[in-house]
């Protein structure tokens, strides 16, 4: 039974592989990609950042809360960029014709999920580590230096984006490219709820609960306590975590509602709109 | 005569490689595939024919699993599609003009992936003597979107026969070719089939391809099979000359052959 299993194993292993190195492939034979995952998060922390200089040079708790923007912002990126890296991966397949090839090959729908985790996080780091790198050279941010509240931060933030990312690929089984300015802009919904740059305090008192529903928020409440007060809440973060399940649960069950809605009603065999 | 009857206990044997009984296939405001039945038998090359809207790509796509039916079942390889298409898509594999492969990508490349996904032992010397048969070699690193057009279609080619499929699905695996080129195709294609006594189920507008391929042809019409017999037969039994006239006399609704031979 064991020997059975092992080969199985390998052999999904192999496909999950696959998939990865036809994105690399992709990556390596266009510069042009490789420029725009590292630039616009490049843009975004050097406005955020003079922003946060402005700021601090006006105000003596912005003084105390250095980092609070550029944090925010780095934060965000790896919340958003992680989505992007799964969506436009699962993209280009549509871009390219090729989704009848993948869809036909032994790949099942799990591996492929996989596999697009892993180009969300190899997209993630090829933008995110020369961005973080600037932040310290610029304004003396040093992201890394957060140690394991980075790893808190960044587990709970990267699960949020796979669950997006996942219910967004969803979408598109089942609408095709008409569903596609979803992958780009789904995100954008949650960037005034989840209080990147202000404390959940700001919002209206209707709203509130609605952000402590999305794991995000504590996340970047997490990283201005850590900032402001010097405290890590690992309260927060678990809250997260458990939320951040269930989101990852629910959009699983979604993507395969879609996936099969989607054999039921041949739009697998069609491409375009 | 229409073969669309249930498939006997005989068919139902270890040489059926597809069986497909009752198969039905609605969307909300029409049936692409009405009360489908035929078997199709290992080492066979087997044509769907049909003007379009016929039924033919939903019938492979829910062959390949891609759709799933209405009513009816779809059998593969032993497995009830598409519940149990992973245990046997990788006995399997198909080519279309529909589908491209990444245009970026060398043909090394993605031979490698597609190998990689179909599980191909010893793959490197795989992509080598594919590349040797299909006369790739020249080209292995040349990114696919930069070739011609009959050079992409013999990688579509190469890509299809990367896991030495025993089902083969080709969809219109000549077109867009100059006669040279779709003969050379059809030529490795009846060596393939030889060579591995592969079962080979095709869509194609192009008739005669299909006298020089196959061996019997599955005539569709509106969703239903209306004809079923070797091409020799069919010619003969409609009175033409070949069957390129008999897929018109089908078309155009003279289905009956006495009909169609006056």
């Amino acid at each position: 039974m064991k020997d059975q299993a092992l080969p199985a194993r390998r052999a999904a292993g192999q496909r999950i592989a696959a998939v990865v190195l036809r994105h690399l492939y992709l990556l390596r034979s266009s510069w042009m990609r490789i420029l725009d995952l590292i630039y616009w998060p490049a843009v975004q922390m050097l406005m955020w950042g003079f922003l946060q200089l402005y700021v601090a040079e006006h105000s003596s708790f912005f003084y105390r809360a250095a980092g609070t923007f550029i944090g925010g912002m780095l934060l965000w990126d790896i919340l958003f960029r992680g989505q992007l890296g799964f969506s436009v991966s699962f993209l280009e397949e549509m871009y390219a014709r090729n989704l009848g090839n993948i869809m036909m090959s032994p790949l099942r729908p799990a591996e492929f999920i996989a596999a697009l985790m892993a180009m969300s996080l190899i997209r993630l780091a090829i933008g995110l580590v020369p961005v973080s790198l600037l932040a310290i050279a610029f304004f003396g941010f040093n992201l890394w230096g957060l140690g394991l509240a980075l790893a808190a931060f960044f587990v709970n933030l990267i699960f949020t984006s796979w669950a997006v990312g996942l219910f967004v690929a969803g979408l598109l089984l089942r609408h095709g490219l008409g569903a596609e300015n979803l992958a780009w802009t789904f995100m954008f919904l949650l960037l005034p709820i989840t209080c990147v740059y202000y404390p959940v305090a700001v919002l209206p008192e209707w709203l509130q609960p609605v952000a402590w529903m999305l794991p995000p928020t504590y996340v970047f409440e997490g990283m201005r306590s850590l900032l402001i007060a010097h405290t890590f809440r690992s309260d927060l973060m678990i809250a997260a975590l458990a939320l951040n399940g269930a989101f990852f649960a629910a959009a699983t069950v979604g993507f395969y509602l879609l996936l099969n809605t989607a054999r039921r009603l041949g739009t697998l065999v069609q491409s375009g709109e | 005569m229409p073969n669309d009857a249930m498939p006997t206990a005989a068919a139902v044997s270890s040489d059926a490689v597809i069986i497909i009984d009752r198969l039905v296939k609605s969307y909300k405001n029409s049936t692409a595939v009405d009360g489908v039945s035929f078997t199709i038998r290992r080492g066979s090359v087997t044509a769907l024919l049909g003007p379009n809207g016929a039924g033919k790509t939903t019938t492979i796509a829910t062959i390949m699993g891609l759709v799933t039916p209405s009513s009816g079942r779809v059998t593969v390889l032993g497995a009830d599609m598409p519940w149990q298409r992973y245990q046997v898509l990788h006995r399997m594999n198909f080519e279309s003009p529909y589908v491209d492969l990444p245009m970026r990508l060398t043909i090394r490349e993605n031979l490698t992936v597609f190998g990689m996904l179909y599980g191909v032992a010893n793959l490197p010397a795989r992509i080598e003597r594919l590349a040797q048969e299909l006369d790739l070699h020249a080209l292995l690193d040349r990114p696919t979107g930069k070739l011609s057009s009959g050079q992409k279609t013999r990688v579509a080619l190469a890509k299809s026969l990367i896991n030495e499929p025993e089902l083969l699905l080709l969809d219109e695996p000549t077109a867009s070719l100059d006669p040279d080129s779709a003969d050379w195709v059809r030529a490795r294609l009846e060596q393939y089939r030889k060579e591995r006594q592969a079962t080979v189920l095709l869509a194609s507008h192009n008739m005669a391809e299909v006298e020089r391929l196959c061996d019997r042809v599955i005539m569709m019409k509106g969703g239903r099979i209306v004809d079923d017999d070797t091409p020799a037969r069919l010619i003969g039994r409609y009175g033409r000359r070949n069957l390129e006239e008999v897929f018109l006399d089908i078309a155009r609704g003279r289905n009956e052959p006495q009909e169609a031979a006056q």
